[in-house]
């Protein structure tokens, strides 16, 4: 009796799916229409409501999916119906899904809260205040655009959600367009985002067309129910798409060539450094894979591709991390190493695993983000307050860069909040047992020591830089003395933005719990979708915990972090005495390498000298020699438009002058003549026309008589 | 009886003095009496076939001709005076506003 009331009432949940898209939908255009009447905190308020019903109805989901754990596909409309082609709009909901959904819509939802409060001093720090309302529209269109994303039952449909989420990137980043390196970083970071995006967007879509040709659908279900049989016609075609879709997911989920435009992202406000390049729409490559798992199964040649790239990414922006001074690029960095990482984890079919580093580093990473946000503004109302209170200063603050660590220090008694938060987020980021990182990372390295001992050393090796910068991070930030007069006077940030602060930070403690080894809550919640279907021969075989990979890994942290205590704490400290301006120990120690990181690696150096600098020639090539040259002067002036007057001039002189006005002037002399010659008889004599008269008559007469008779 | 040439003959004689009167002369008043002549020719013309064939119908013609030739005097007198009022001349050769 009670199972089956669960069961209907689960039942009735899963109908309740399409308001995930209608909330966010509708809170964006409440504040579209009427923001402009609203103010600050209704706005601020509607958005994060939206958000939170979102997410309330993503609970419900879960809840059902807990009686029916199968899951069910809502359909919503008819989208596209061309021939044999239909393509529905539909939610999917099973339990990969409404993870996503509930991590979107959870972190989410307390970004938004902290956006609030965050968003109210930047508009004011930057100067526009009327951007307030305009930042949470194109949030909620985030969250709508990342909605549709996860929740697609279909390849076209999460290709708009793909495009949705990299269209609110581009304008997030270029909220504050008309600000940045020379009045235009800004936009150019968005621009970059934007165009390499589109990189990996052309890979998405070629997956797309190949899977549509030889699947004849774009439907998960149906592809995925055909996987085995294609696979043995044409195992090259499912290479070929999964290949594609590698390059789409190494642009959205920045890895490896593709990856440069997140670390320039972080131009946007602090909220969309931890909503978008953070926690939530850099995942989506991560959940495609895993969402395209039975394809991934039966070529094993682009899951170790997968596999690789990923690793080899979390490895190079590790080290990258290391010698950052921005306190954002060092976590925009730290991001694209954890993506490998979970990008790695999928490659090698821990899709559990990585589906849970996603979870875990969705929650640390929002909250690194935000604390890190927290401490620019503590920062900026320091610097403000030196401004206000000491107006020689004025000149010499205005060169300090509230997100460079070198001009922080010492912010742990000043703002100590923010500090304990992001310590926890630092340490679960490092995995120390037993944050949420630990475990997460954990079963990662489990996974890689049994598959590749090269993989798992290569992971391992990021794992102990991503806890040697984030000590380091740590160390610049909040130990040892102010190194400015912004840092010295920097204060604690509002409640509103440290109570969402905290909350992540509990999550970030006891994330973990999801998935503890021996019970695997969380990989037996995913196995209902990834285990079920036929394609995964193997399955996700649930990873058992190995105490000496953990050991392992706990050792490497603490080594990594002791190393970073001393270096920055010890000998930094003694750096700092002997010189006036701060100078990184490595810089003193390792200087040409670090000058490597520092430069990173000449990265975008290197992809302006190859792509950018000769398409910028080719397209001016083109449009001087081509478009130009060829085709304007050469085609369009000397062709046509010559041709045409050539033609044109002929048509006047001989044909209409010649030849028309000829016959026409002609018989008009013609007349002319003959009425000359005529007016001669026309003497006005009466005798002449009388004699005229009498010839005629006579010649008449002898007509009649001579000839007629 | 006369013989047919004779009038014949008579009324060519007329009829080309007429008509040269008409032709030369630029007196209006003459060249009204030298279309008469030519008339009066024809009709000679007209008794005298009349008379041979013992017909009636050219005696009759005549009639008509000497009734039309009345009327056409009379037109053609009216218009010479006024031509005199305007001109004060009657010369056919001054009046040439006509001219092309």
């Amino acid at each position: 009796m009670l199972m089956s009331e669960t069961a209907t009432a689960g039942l009735s949940f899963f109908s309740l799916a399409p308001l995930v898209l209608f909330f966010p939908l509708l809170g964006l255009l409440l504040n579209l229409i009427w923001g402009g009447r609203f103010s600050e905190k209704v706005i601020g308020g509607i958005a994060s409501g939206a958000v939170g019903a979102t997410f309330l109805v993503a609970v419900l989901q879960m809840v059902a999916l807990l009686s029916h754990p199968e899951g069910t596909v809502i359909p919503l409309v008819d989208w596209i119906t061309i021939g044999a082609l239909n393509i529905h709009w539909g939610i999917q909901i099973d339990t990969l899904s409404v993870t996503m959904m509930l991590v979107v819509s959870g972190v989410g939802c307390l970004i938004h809260i902290y956006a609030i409060a965050y968003m109210h001093d930047d508009v004011r720090i930057n100067g526009d205040p009327s951007r307030y309302r305009r930042f949470f529209v194109f949030f909620n269109l985030f969250i709508l655009a990342m909605m549709t994303l996860v929740s697609a039952d279909n390849y076209l449909m999460l290709f708009v959600g793909w495009e949705g989420v990299g269209l609110c990137s581009y304008l997030l980043i270029g909220f504050w367009y008309d600000k940045g390196k020379d009045g235009i970083g800004n936009a150019l970071a968005g621009n970059k985002a934007f165009i390499t995006n589109r990189v990996g967007d052309f890979g998405f879509l070629l997956a797309a067309f190949t899977l549509f040709g030889l699947f004849r659908s774009f439907n998960f279900n149906e592809v995925f129910a055909k996987v085995e049989e294609i696979s043995v016609l044409m195992p090259a075609g499912i290479l070929m798409i999964t290949l594609f879709m590698l390059i789409g997911v190494t642009g959205k989920s920045a890895q490896l060539p593709l990856y440069v435009w997140l670390p320039d992202a972080m131009a946007g406000p602090t909220p969309v450094s931890a909503l978008i390049h953070a926690a939530t729409m850099v995942t989506a490559g991560v959940y495609l894979i895993a969402r395209s798992h039975p394809l991934y199964a039966v070529v094993p040649q682009a899951q170790s591709l997968v596999a690789w790239v990923g690793t080899l990414t979390a490895v190079f922006a590790a080290t990258i991390a290391v010698a950052q001074f921005d306190i954002k690029k060092v976590l925009a960095y730290s991001t694209i190493s954890q993506l490998g990482f979970m990008v790695a984890a999928v490659g090698m079919g821990a899709y559990v695993a990585g589906m849970f580093h996603l979870v875990t580093h969705a929650f640390f990473k929002a909250l690194l983000f935000l604390s890190s946000g927290s401490v620019i503004q503590g920062v900026e109302r320091g610097l403000h307050e030196v401004e206000h209170h000491h107006k020689g200063k004025q000149a010499a603050a205005h060169h300090l860069d509230p997100q460079d660590m070198r001009n922080m220090g010492g912010l742990r008694q000043r703002m100590p909040i923010t500090f304990w938060v992001y310590l926890i987020g630092a340490l679960a980021l490092a995995g120390i047992v037993p944050l949420a990182g630990f475990w997460s990372k954990d079963e990662i390295l489990l996974k890689a020591s049994y598959k590749d001992a090269r993989l798992y050393t290569l992971l391992s090796i990021a794992a102990f830089f991503t806890a040697f910068y984030m000590a380091r991070q740590i160390i610049l930030v909040f130990f040892g003395k102010p190194r400015s007069d912004a840092a010295a006077h920097a204060t604690e940030s509002p409640k509103l933005m440290t109570v969402p602060l905290i909350a992540l930070a509990v999550l970030s403690v006891f994330g973990g719990a999801l998935n503890l080894p021996g019970i695997h809550a969380f990989g037996h919640w995913l196995e209902h979708t990834i285990h079920h279907l036929a394609a995964v021969k193997e399955g996700v075989e649930l990873p058992e915990f190995s105490l000496q990979v953990a050991a392992v890994s706990t050792l490497i942290a603490f080594l990594a972090i002791a190393l970073g205590w001393w270096v920055y704490q010890q000998w930094g400290e003694r750096l700092q005495k002997a010189n006036a301006a701060y100078i990184d120990p490595l810089q003193v120690a390792f200087k040409p390498v670090f000058n490597v990181l520092n430069q990173k690696y000449w990265v975008d150096e290197l992809y302006w000298a190859l792509f950018v600098n000769p398409y910028k020639a080719f397209s001016k090539w083109l449009a001087e020699q081509v478009d130009w040259r060829f085709w304007h002067d050469w085609f369009h002036d000397t062709i046509i438009a010559g041709g045409f007057k050539r033609l044109t001039l002929f048509l006047a002189q001989p044909i209409d002058l010649g030849i028309i006005d000829g016959i026409a002037n002609g018989l008009a002399a013609l007349t002319q003549a003959g009425a000359a010659y005529l007016r001669r008889f026309q003497s006005g004599y009466v005798r002449n026309y009388a004699l005229a008269v009498f010839l005629g008559v006579v010649a008449m007469m002898s007509y009649l008589i001579f000839v007629l008779r | 009886m006369v013989p047919i040439y004779y009038y014949i003959a008579l009324s060519a004689i007329l009829f080309t003095l007429g008509s040269l009167g008409v032709l030369i002369r630029r007196n209006a008043i003459i060249i009204f009496m030298s279309v008469e002549l030519m008339l009066n020719a024809a009709n000679l013309a007209f008794v005298a076939f009349a008379r041979m064939h013992g017909g009636l119908s050219g005696q009759i013609f005549v009639f008509f001709v000497m009734a039309v030739a009345a009327a056409e005097v009379a037109v053609g007198l009216a218009l010479i005076v006024k031509i005199f009022e305007t001109k004060h001349s009657i010369d056919i050769d001054q009046m040439n506003m006509m001219k092309g």
